[in-house]
């Protein structure tokens, strides 16, 4: 075991996929010699060559379009868009090729491409260094969404997403980068030293795709988290004195509705949070899924905590950010009725 | 006063329109002894040349000449004139069953034969083909069974691609041809990575990939450019120019040169050829190939050409151009110039390939008999409906097994 942080995991789960398969390569702008703008891809060029950690051309359609031709051919590349709100230009290549590429060739061509990208706000990243697109790609057949909270998780389930044939958008939440950030920002940030998902173990290790973890058990009300906002729900039921139970998802499509429905089924109450934005959010799908499920246990409302519905505001990050004490109104109203 | 703007727009317009006479003498068109031909492994930078002149082996006359002359043997010119005739037999085949209902849209490469016939040729079987839809002459050069490919076109019980995708938009792996996507040019930035793959893996395969010179405005031959060239990925990238993007000139998407001269910008070396030239089309990829091969990197290839028919069987080309310009144009058609060099060698004549023709339409009848005793497009049998849900991943989640069910019960 070793104390990393999210960064290291990452690095970590690069390095040891890189090591064991020569078929997996990393792509992306500014990976390669300076080893990533969040350093997640640091002193992998120098260890695994040129070959293997490639600086590519600011193009994004262009890196997952390679990507993609690599996968058919073979490799199993991981590609990283620089921020998640950089990732439209790719968009078509995601959408119409990669995603559909198994299926419109009913499985005579498949590219095992993952792709990774840092999402999130609460970093001061105005519109542009702050969004959270989760939703438009559940959204995407063919695809599947990865989202981890935290150090441990996040390697276990990068090794996983690497080594999965189907292709995988792997967000990284980049305000837990460093520590779990409860959504208080003026209080000292937290360091992941210490913390019990901040020991990793150096070796290998997978976390499989598709199921939840439960954060805390609780019998009051479920609260449904995932990257982020599993660190400030955490910390607003701490500060709440509401016994809920609180899930970490961890991969959103294929989402593990089993755990979902167990956990409502038995607290009859539910909240859902999430930092991006709310309207035609994955939220939606969630409550959804929820009342689907657990309509004759609930005994109120579904509640939903997000992100507003305009872009992330460069001044006002602290009100759009959906904080502690937003959950909390959330959970004492699904508790009201 | 008011102020002096001396910007106007232009708008790009098309050469010639319904019901005016086309004359295509504007066309600067080479002679096959006027191109030299380079070493394959010279610098880019000293045959920039290639991309504004034209590189031609059959001249007016359709005796080959020049530097670029591959000197295939005949029987190979033989087999090309087969799969040729055979393309275009096949669709006109496909079009007319389309016209009967049989098929639910259909894209014919008339005019087109000698670029995917002859670049197939010149390839190797292990080299991946990234096509668009209008590229069926690779399949049947490579060798593709008639029926699979008709019954591909039908959506039937033996459809490769299960009943999910339009006719024209074929994959076949086992003869290295990706998956046409329907997406324009999406399929030429992802060669490159296939063509980095394989130079990454110490294999001796390149990839060669085509676009028209109307999807040439997607961003996604850029990125190809860009990469194959700071990567000198083994590939070969092939902008097929034959005029027309559906109703829209060539012209709208040019900006007043040559296609070819794309590639300058990027350093690759940048060929624009005849592309109703079987030879010169196969000397020319030929040259790309070897240089791919030898480490030389990527080369961008302009094929001028001809759309001869619709865009599709949902457009009329009357609507939008003159009639019948095709005999107006001055490259005239690749089956008909072959098959003239072929008889003025005196190995061939009208009268062979009328035979030809005639064994070729048996063939047709015969395989699309048997593909429909596979199944149609309206009556079926079809893929079993549940398989709808296969393939969307490799194996299938909960939702999509729940999905199944309720479509089931």
């Amino acid at each position: 075991m070793a104390s990393m942080n999210m960064v290291q995991a990452i690095n970590s789960a690069l390095d040891i996929t890189m090591e064991r398969d020569q078929n997996v390569l990393c792509l992306g702008e500014d990976v390669g010699y300076f080893g990533g703008v969040f350093r997640c891809t640091a002193g992998l060029q120098e260890k695994h060559g040129q070959h293997r950690v490639l600086d590519t051309p600011i193009a994004e359609a262009g890196i997952v379009a390679a990507a993609i031709g690599m996968g058919v051919n073979g490799l199993r590349p991981v590609a990283e868009i620089q921020f998640a709100d950089y990732i439209y230009p790719a968009f078509d290549q995601i959408v119409s090729e990669l995603a559909r590429l198994r299926y419109r060739s009913s499985g005579e061509f498949y590219a095992p491409v993952t792709i990774r990208s840092p999402c999130g706000g609460g970093i001061r990243g105005g519109q542009t260094h702050s969004q959270s697109p989760e939703g438009i790609f559940t959204h995407v057949c063919g695809l599947k969404v990865v989202m981890p909270s935290n150090p441990y998780d996040a390697k276990g389930l990068l090794i996983s997403a690497i080594e999965d044939d189907d292709p995988i958008i792997y967000f990284e939440p980049k305000r837990c980068y460093n520590g779990p950030f409860d959504g208080d920002p003026d209080k000292a940030a937290q360091s992941w030293n210490g913390h019990p998902k901040g020991e990793v173990p150096e070796v290998y290790y997978t976390i499989p795709i598709g199921e939840a973890a439960i954060v805390r058990p609780g019998s009051a009300v479920t609260v449904l988290t995932y990257g982020t906002m599993v660190h400030v729900a955490e910390a607003a039921i701490e500060r709440s004195d509401i016994d809920a139970e609180q899930i970490d998802l961890r991969t959103l499509l294929p989402l593990d509705l089993e755990a979902v429905a167990e956990s409502v089924q038995k607290t009859r109450r539910c909240v859902v949070v999430h930092e991006a934005t709310r309207t035609g959010g994955y939220g939606a799908e969630l409550v959804a899924d929820v009342q689907e499920e657990c309509f004759w246990h609930l005994e109120a409302p579904i509640q939903r905590v997000t992100g507003w519905d305009t872009p992330y505001p460069h001044a006002f990050e602290w009100d759009y950010f959906p904080g502690q004490d937003r959950i909390i109104a959330a959970m004492r109203c699904a508790l009201e009725v | 006063m008011s102020a002096r703007y001396h910007s106007k727009l232009r708008i790009p317009e098309a050469p010639f329109r319904p019901r005016e006479n086309p004359d295509y003498s504007f066309l600067h068109l080479p002679s096959p002894e006027d191109v030299a031909k380079p070493d394959c492994m010279a610098d880019a930078d000293t045959i920039r040349q290639l991309a504004f002149s034209m590189v031609r082996v059959l001249d007016d006359d359709q005796n080959a000449k020049g530097a670029w002359d591959p000197q295939l043997p005949v029987s190979e010119l033989l087999e090309g004139l087969r799969i040729m005739t055979l393309t275009r037999l096949y669709d006109d085949r496909l079009f007319r069953m389309q016209r009967q209902g049989k098929l639910s849209f259909y894209v014919k490469c008339t005019g087109e034969e000698a670029i995917a016939v002859a670049q197939a040729m010149a390839l190797r079987s292990g080299d991946m083909l990234f096509p668009t839809y209008r590229q069926q002459g690779l399949l049947l050069a490579r060798g593709r069974e008639l029926v699979d490919m008709m019954c591909n076109c039908i959506s039937n019980s033996r459809d490769n691609q299960k009943g999910r995708q339009l006719p024209s938009l074929y994959s076949w792996k086992e003869g290295n041809f990706f998956s046409v996507s329907g997406n324009l040019a999406t399929q030429f930035s992802q060669a490159v990575g296939w063509a980095m793959a394989s130079a990454y893996k110490g294999e001796d395969h390149i990839a060669s990939a085509w676009v028209g010179e109307g999807s040439s405005a997607e961003a996604d031959v850029y990125h190809a450019l860009l990469f194959a060239s700071a990567y000198q990925a083994p590939v070969l990238l092939n902008l097929v120019n034959n005029q027309w993007a559906i109703s829209t000139p060539q012209t709208v998407a040019c900006g007043g040169t040559t296609f070819a001269v794309r590639g300058l910008g990027f350093n690759l070396p940048s060929i624009r050829v005849d592309g109703n030239d079987l030879l010169a089309v196969y000397a020319v990829t030929r040259w790309a190939a070897e240089r791919a091969r030898l480490g030389g990197g990527p080369t961008f290839i302009e094929l001028f050409t001809y759309r001869a028919e619709g865009h599709s069987t949902s457009d009329d080309p009357d609507a939008y151009r003159p009639k019948d310009e095709w005999h107006s144009w001055p490259l005239g058609d690749p089956v008909a110039r072959l098959k003239t060099h072929l008889i003025q060698r005196q190995q061939w004549s009208d009268e062979k390939q009328e035979e030809l023709e005639y064994t070729l339409t048996e063939e047709l009848t015969e395989a699309w008999g048997e593909a429909e005793s596979y199944g149609s497009l309206q009556d079926g049998p079809h893929w079993p409906l549940s398989s709808m849900f296969d393939d969307v991943f490799k194996e299938m989640p909960a939702h999509l097994r729940r999905q199944r069910h309720q479509m089931e019960m």
